[in-house]
């Protein structure tokens, strides 16, 4: 029998770690020993922080190297770096390394120009709170998603893939457990890209995935 | 209705019912915030509302403000100026006088503090308070409001000393934060957008804001609404209206008040006055502290306003007019940065000519004006609103409360 879904909420807090970059080769050298929390923070952070939702880059470090230190190819590419394609923080830092180092690759240039504004690392603490709210059933969710705040979606959403094994977020692996009926409804919900979008619209984009499939004409 | 529920109209109930939450972890807290005045200047404005809340959240929540003397406040001015990066070396005497009013406030306040669960200390004054409380049993957390990017060192360096042994510091942004053997917090400051401040204003008292300030409804209106200070570029203001005033006539408003911790103000209000000389289009509106609905109607009647400042804190006064549909042409240092969001919100400049090419710029593209201006205050809705603010400081309550791990879990 399936168990019933602890519908939890968190918020998180910046604290910055003291650390900083101003030329292309400093980011490289502070992002190969910056913690965990401090690379999780700058892909994942911007959706629970006061932050102009920027319309071309959805990543710290993309901005910084568009913004301060204008150099749009890097961006792109960092830009295009999307964490959930990866198992853990470790294999997206060499992700970002990679990248960086391919650019210093390319030009000895690169490495002297000094940003209009220093990169500044944070890293993050989350607190972790049970809303007292329980769903039994998946139905339930039509009505929930909606009245959700952003901290319960990113919880759910974002940090589950970092908490879990499997790397799924907290309603998939709730409703897979419902057996085969819902495997149609899994597949809609790993169509939902959490990277490209802001918490607001990620619970549209949920709620939108449970209306359709529970609507009264199916079955 | 509560006050909380009134916010909820504003930023939805799942903001409020989130703060409610986080705040039963933290019910019968005793928590005290200490700063140097009760009236003028950001951070009692923010004190204004944050305690009343945490109160009605369940918190047991208290407010004090030190007092202090002549010498002491110019000791603090002097400090203030320095750790923004003015080289100012601060007489041993006025240093000796800082020491005192701390250890005379501590003896006033010391049983309260002592007893505390968590004593947020806001800005210099009160640092040192620290050091005369012993027997604190609670978390200790040095507030500072100040864009501490730049600091001229041997100031710091004192004030270091006084606070490297509390529990945690807060910061508004991360440029500002000197490194400190503990956490330190990245929480960015807010608005209460019911405050008198901030609470929408009928159309007849904007009418009346017109005539009451000798504006003239037909003309453009820039304002900057600051303390004066050197740092806020007052100068720098009345440059750029001259810039622009050859080709568009518009009227300059630069209203603010003083502070009582700020004896600077009326000697830089001087300098401002003799640049306007007889222009009757410059309105240098000095109103008291508490003149909270006036800076209100003027921010509102307004249609560009600046903050041209040199250094900045956070900038409050840009996050009240981007709320009220402004954009805003900044200088681009400290929060203002954080706030002002090129063609987007507002504009960053860094000179007195690059304000006037975009007040023009504005003036001339109205289309463009409206929509910075609806963007800058959505993004105040989502940002910049007392309620995120509320919800990191409970956040990071808990997380000092639990020893700083990284991950907190709360039953």
């Amino acid at each position: 029998m399936s168990e019933t879904f602890e519908v939890k909420d968190c918020a998180l807090i910046a604290i910055s770690t003291g650390e900083y970059a101003q030329t292309l080769r400093e980011l490289r050298e502070k992002v190969l020993t910056a913690p965990p929390t401090s690379i999780y923070y700058h892909f994942w952070g911007g959706l629970l922080r006061p932050r102009f939702d920027d319309p071309e880059f959805q990543n710290d470090f993309a901005i910084w190297a568009s913004h301060s230190l204008h150099d749009k190819a890097l961006a792109e590419r960092l830009a295009l770096i999307d964490p959930s394609d990866y198992p853990d923080i470790e294999n997206l830092r060499l992700e970002v390394l990679d990248t960086l180092e391919e650019r210093l690759d390319e030009s000895e240039r690169l490495s002297l120009v000094t940003a209009d504004h220093r990169f500044y690392f944070v890293r993050s603490q989350i607190v972790v709170f049970d809303t007292s709210r329980r769903l039994t059933a998946p139905e339930e969710l039509v009505s929930a998603i909606p009245s959700l705040s952003s901290g319960s979606i990113f919880y759910h959403v974002i940090d589950a893939r970092r908490r879990l094994p499997e790397n799924k977020d907290d309603f998939t692996i709730w409703i897979s457990s419902f057996g085969p009926d819902y495997q149609e409804l899994v597949d809609r919900i790993a169509e939902v890209d959490p990277y490209f979008t802001n918490l607001i619209e990620l619970r549209e984009e949920l709620s939108t995935v449970f209306m359709d499939f529970f609507r009264p004409t199916r079955g | 209705m509560n006050r909380l529920d009134q916010y909820a109209s504003i930023v939805g109930e799942d903001v409020i019912d989130q703060l409610r939450l986080l705040a039963a972890q933290l019910k019968g807290l005793k928590v005290v915030h200490v700063n140097s005045t009760r009236e003028g200047g950001g951070v009692a404005e923010i004190l204004s509302w944050l305690v009343p809340l945490k109160q009605e959240l369940g918190i047991d929540a208290s407010w004090e403000v030190i007092n202090g003397t002549p010498q002491f406040y110019q000791c603090t001015k002097y400090m203030h100026n320095a750790l923004q990066g003015n080289h100012i070396d601060i007489r041993e005497s006025l240093l000796k006088e800082y020491e005192r009013i701390n250890e005379l406030n501590a003896e006033t306040l010391r049983s309260k503090l002592e007893e505390a669960d968590v004593v947020f200390i806001h800005d210099p004054q009160p640092a040192g308070m620290f050091a005369f409380c012993p027997g604190r049993r609670g978390k200790w957390i040095w507030r500072c409001h100040i864009d501490l990017s730049r600091p001229y060192r041997p100031i710091w360096k004192f004030l270091r000393d006084r606070v490297k042994s509390y529990d945690a510091s807060i910061w508004s942004l991360s440029e500002f934060a000197q490194p400190l053997p503990h956490p330190l917090y990245l929480v960015p400051p807010s608005i209460d957008p019911l405050s008198a401040k901030n609470v929408e204003i009928d159309s007849k008292e904007l009418i009346h804001a017109y005539d009451r300030f000798g504006l003239d409804r037909r003309r453009p209106i820039i304002t900057q609404v600051s303390r004066f200070d050197r740092f806020k570029d007052p100068q720098g203001v009345v440059r750029a209206y001259r810039l622009v005033k050859s080709f568009l006539p518009i009227q300059l408003v630069l209203a603010g008040g003083g502070a009582s911790d700020d004896p600077e103000g009326e000697e830089v209000l001087a300098q401002v006055r003799a640049i306007a000389g007889d222009d009757h289009d410059i309105h240098i509106i000095v109103l008291p502290a508490d003149a909270h609905r006036e800076i209100n109607a003027i921010q509102r009647i307004s249609d560009i306003v600046l903050q041209k400042s040199t250094r900045e804190g956070f900038g409050l006064t840009v996050t009240e007019a981007m709320w009220k549909g402004k954009p805003v042409i900044g200088g681009d240092t400290g929060g203002i940065r954080l706030q002002v969001i090129n063609h987007h919100t507002g504009f960053l400049v860094t000179s007195p000519e690059g304000a006037a090419l975009r007040i023009r710029y504005l003036l001339k593209h109205r289309g463009h004006l409206e929509e910075l201006g609806a963007k800058a205050h959505q993004f105040v809705l989502e940002n910049f609103l007392i309620t995120r603010h509320l919800r990191e400081y409970l956040t990071l309550m808990l997380a000092v409360l639990s020893d700083n791990q990284d991950r907190i879990e709360v039953s």
